[in-house]
């Protein structure tokens, strides 16, 4: 084995004072192998060191919440004795090297880690951010990553239901892949990574093992990209779909019978880190012989299958006895699977290899041991310039046509029917909103219920003001599963920023956090569950601080369900909410003035609250036939959309406005809080009457029919198109550029 | 009446045949696990559902067609037994040589998931009786290798012994280029064997006839099935 020297410390990402840590704790120097362990369980990645202070004061309970965050994923009940299992995490390093497998592999991982639990996965949905449409890579970027996610997620047999893209300059460098499951659960049958009972057997289950992804964790997530990033490629695990479905039907059937005690599957740090977790979770230990690993390649050292990320691969520990039984059902689906070892009642892991002992770490040490480094922060100093924008400084054009055209072309907005006609959405037949609407809506098998999924984050907001940029990704993703009728029931986090290092990176990670958390305390929805991926900058140039979140909501009765399109000519188009002059920080500014300044719109937390209440109960009284959030864009997408999303032959729509804001302000401006809906004349009674108990601003703005869009303000017209032209800009942006 | 629905490793769309067959039509519903090599006869009928068998590894259907099963499958087709082929049930069926031509892959080289029109060419088949009064189907599709080509003499001769089932086209009914969605010979997307009790198709019928979703075509080749027994 080779000597450990300060240089083969800083190969493996730790610090000299890590070292000497790691010294002071195990009372001795560790060997090469072990240095191979605590480099990857001490990793940014793996121990969150540089994160976890921020994230204490999340508010991770509620009524619902059944088990928060600490494993795998978080469970939330939804009654009838059944619970949903959900969690989003980022692929962003790998996918950025090898768009393809990088993509597929975090499909995988998320998956893995909602079956882990005992639950079924029932959906996916995935968050990408990609660079400037004129970076050369971004092409290639493109259809690497939708490729791997498709194939992946179709080969499992998971329908990808939804998710967010967008493109923007910050990403060059950096591409963010953030993928999202959902997974089912009977909540007397939940399983968690507990390695208990001593003596019982530790089995290994799954895909061989081999040389890929090695130092994935510790080497490839935990750092910043530079020249020799793609040198970095031996680093990308390599996804294997079909053995994945095996896994799931194979782990789904073993959980069904009564000898499963606990699961992990073996994700970043591979083998190491399931098992020093396991054991961890129980006060337990674990002893196990490397020889019994099944192998894909010869020669392979103790440090090599440790430290190897092949995907496709759980630890289970059963009862004594059920050794065979386990055996015999991983022969019937023809998954690879061995007794690898067993728990010791010491809390130590002790790992042997070709007759020899290679390991003996206390687990105290590797699993709780990594220091939380007290990053310094400090407001970046970019803040007050950008912050500043003059709105007399920008012409108003005297009519909105050609803003709303390039709105519609922008790849922020227009149809991502080129990306999502990739995934098969409707394998399982549980699709009920299909992708195309606010939010994917899924029934739940053998009830009356169903979820609505969305995600969500505008990272040019947080670039202009982390803390409000966070709370309206909150207050938006939020929004959005409530125009489909759902109410929303937890959040999980993928938490995406640049290198910790640097102070600024982490005053923007604490104020998106502190946005987070108030938020969620305000609306009253628990963050189960999340991800933070670090070190998102190349050659000194961070990403905009992207805090995704994942809204996940539940819907009693499915048939009260809803969404954005609108439905009959002669309908009436309302709006809930108010606008305000707000420009800044729009996707509008970007396309017509090619600038990111100004402050994000402010979100009124009790406003937002009122709003969607009012759609809920909207929703449930049956009085309105479509809602729509106002989000990119603003009010003129959000209608144009309407029209386009509706049956096949869009709807027009013509809008009678008033208004002593800018005419652009009032179209594309993007206030928070606003939620566009559609109904018929009969109903607008009581709608104005509901909006009226709430303090809901409401206004009737337009009506539903004919072949254009047009908009008049304060009687003059503002925009007349015909809506076929709209529809194929906005249809056609994305697939004339991906392919 | 009892139907069995094949599933091999990889098998996805098994469960939602199964769902149709047993909850909506309520028939006695089987699974047929791709080990099983006893004779098939007891059922009246035999569906190989779509999905990603052995991960669509070397081609779409090309190992699952050596599954254990396969052998009972073909002397089952070969005495008249009624077999469904959906998606990846007509690329093993195809690889099984129970149908003509081969299944390559979209033209556009990515998967395609969406509802499209077919119509239906041939309604004298166990399977499409009930399409009569609906020349026209809205069906989804989902696949990545739905590309059917055989030799122009091939398809000749599928055309004059009535063997295309279901062509690719608009709304209207009309075949043509912009209707079809993967580059299909003839926009085909569906065929039988000459004796009319084989038929593969790639697009979905078990998923548009839950009577829960607004789409229900899928239901008249279920019903097809059930009454031609």
């Amino acid at each position: 084995m080779p000597e450990i020297t300060p240089e083969v410390v800083k190969q493996h990402g730790l610090t000299i004072q890590e070292y000497q840590r790691i010294l002071d704790l195990l009372g001795r120097t560790p060997n090469f192998t072990e240095l191979g362990i605590f480099s990857v369980m001490w990793s940014e990645h793996c121990s969150y060191k540089s994160s976890r202070p921020f994230l204490k004061n999340l508010p991770t309970e509620g009524p619902r919440v059944l088990q928060g965050p600490g494993e795998n994923a978080d469970v939330v009940d939804i009654g009838d004795g059944l619970a949903v299992v959900f969690k989003i995490e980022s692929h962003n390093h790998p996918s950025f090297i090898e768009p393809h497998q990088g993509a597929a592999t975090g499909v995988g991982c998320i998956m893995r880690d909602i079956f882990t639990m005992g639950a079924r996965p029932i959906a996916l949905l995935n968050s990408l951010r990609f660079g400037d449409l004129e970076d050369p890579r971004t092409r290639y970027l493109l259809n690497g990553v939708v490729g791997g996610i498709s194939n992946y997620g179709n080969c499992t047999g998971v329908p990808t239901v939804g998710g967010e893209i967008y493109f923007d300059a910050c990403y060059n460098g950096n591409i963010l892949v953030n993928a999202f499951c959902l997974g089912l659960v009977h909540t007397d049958k939940i399983f968690l990574a507990k390695a208990g009972g001593v003596g019982n057997p530790v089995i290994y289950v799954g895909a061989k093992t081999g040389r890929d992804g090695i130092h994935g964790a510790s080497l490839l997530a935990s750092s910043e990209f530079d020249e020799t990033t793609e040198e970095k490629r031996p680093t990308v695990q390599v996804g294997d779909p079909f053995t994945e479905k095996l896994l799931i039907e194979t782990c789904l059937e073993l959980m069904k019978k009564d000898g499963v005690i606990g699961v992990q599957d073996m994700g970043a740090a591979g083998l190491t880190s399931s098992s020093f977790e396991m054991a961890g979770n129980s006060g337990t230990g674990i002893e196990f012989d490397l020889s019994r690993v099944p192998l894909r390649e010869e020669g392979m050292t103790a440090y090599e299958i440790l430290l190897s990320e092949s995907q496709e691969r759980m630890l289970f520990v059963v009862e004594k006895g059920h050794e065979q039984e386990t055996l015999d059902i991983l022969n019937k689906w023809g998954l690879d699977g061995a007794v690898i070892g067993r728990v010791i009642e010491s809390p130590e892991v002790r790992i042997e290899y070709q007759g020899e002992q290679v390991v003996n770490l206390p687990i105290s040490p590797v699993v709780e041991g990594a220091l939380d480094l007290k990053r310094p922060k400090s407001k970046p100093q970019y803040l007050e310039s950008v912050q500043q924008l003059d709105l007399t400084e920008l012409a108003e054009p005297g009519r909105g046509d050609e803003a709303l055209k390039k709105l519609l072309a922008s790849p922020n907005i227009a149809s991502k029917e080129w990306v999502y006609e990739q995934y098969d959405h409707m394998v399982r037949l549980n699709t009920l909103v299909l992708p195309g609407s606010d939010a994917a809506v899924m029934r739940i098998p053998e009830t009356h219920k169903a979820v609505a999924l969305a995600v969500d984050c505008n990272s040019r907001y947080c670039y202009l003001d982390p803390f409000m940029g966070a709370q309206i990704a909150v207050a938006e993703c939020s929004r959005n599963v409530i125009c489909s009728g759902a109410t929303p029931i937890g959040l999980t986090n993928c938490l995406n920023f640049g290198n910790p290092e640097k102070p600024e990176i982490m005053w923007q990670f604490e104020q998106a956090v502190k946005g987070i958390s108030e938020a969620c305390k305000y609306f009253d929805i628990p963050v189960v569950s999340g991800n933070v991926s670090l070190y998102n900058e190349t050659k000194g140039v961070s990403i905009f601080p992207t805090p995704t979140v994942a809204v996940v909501g539940l819907l009693d009765n499915l048939e009260h369900h809803c969404t954005q399109g609108f439905k009959n000519s002669g309908d009436l188009i309302g709006l809930l909410g108010l606008t305000l002059e707000e420009i800044s920080g729009s996707e509008y500014l970007k396309r017509t003035f090619d600038l990111c300044r100004g402050n994000p719109p402010y979100l009124d937390k009790k406003q937002e609250k009122a709003v969607q209440e009012v759609c809920l109960q909207l929703i449930q009284g049956k009085l309105i036939q479509s809602a729509h959030d106002c989000s990119d864009g603003g009010l003129g997408v959000a209608v144009v959309e309407s029209c386009i999303t509706g049956p096949e032959n869009a709807l027009g729509a013509t809008l009678d406005l008033g208004t002593t804001l800018r005419k652009d302000a009032l179209l594309f401006g993007e206030s928070q809080s606003r939620i566009l809906i559609s109904f018929t004349g009969e109903n607008r009674q009581a709608i104005s009457e509901m909006a009226r108990k709430k303090e809901v601003p409401f206004a009737v703005i337009g009506e539903v029919g004919g072949s254009h869009f047009t908009t008049r303000i304060n009687n003059t017209e503002y925009i007349h198109q015909d809506l076929q032209t709209l529809k194929k800009i906005w249809k056609n942006t994305l697939g004339n550029y991906a392919r | 009446m009892k139907c069995g629905v094949v599933v091999f490793p990889g098998s996805n769309c098994d469960h939602d045949c199964y769902h149709i067959l047993k909850h909506i039509f309520e028939i006695d519903t089987r699974w047929i696990w791709h080990k099983e090599t006893a004779d098939l006869d007891g059922y009246d009928f035999i569906v190989l559902p779509g999905g990603f068998s052995y991960g669509d590894y070397l081609r779409a259907g090309a190992i699952s067609r050596f599954s254990p099963v396969m052998k009972a499958v073909v002397r089952y087709a070969n005495k008249g037994g009624r077999v469904l082929g959906i998606c990846n049930g007509f690329q093993i069926l195809v690889e099984a040589g129970l149908l003509p031509g081969a299944l390559i892959q979209n033209r556009s080289q990515k998967f395609i998931c969406k509802t499209v029109f077919t119509r239906v060419e041939m309604t004298d088949t166990p399977f499409t009786r009930f399409c009569k009064d609906k020349p026209v189907l809205k069906i989804p599709i989902a696949h990545h290798e739905g590309n059917y080509f055989a030799p122009p003499e091939t398809i000749k001769t599928m055309e004059d012994k009535g063997q295309i089932v279901f062509r690719y086209c608009t709304a209207e009914g009309e075949v043509s280029g912009a209707s079809n969605p993967n580059g299909s010979i003839e926009n085909i997307a569906g065929v039988a064997n000459e004796k009319k009790n084989v038929m593969g198709m790639m697009p979905h019928p078990e998923r548009c006839a839950d009577p829960l979703w607004p789409d229900r075509d899928g239901q008249l080749i279920f019903k097809s099935l059930i009454q031609s027994l």
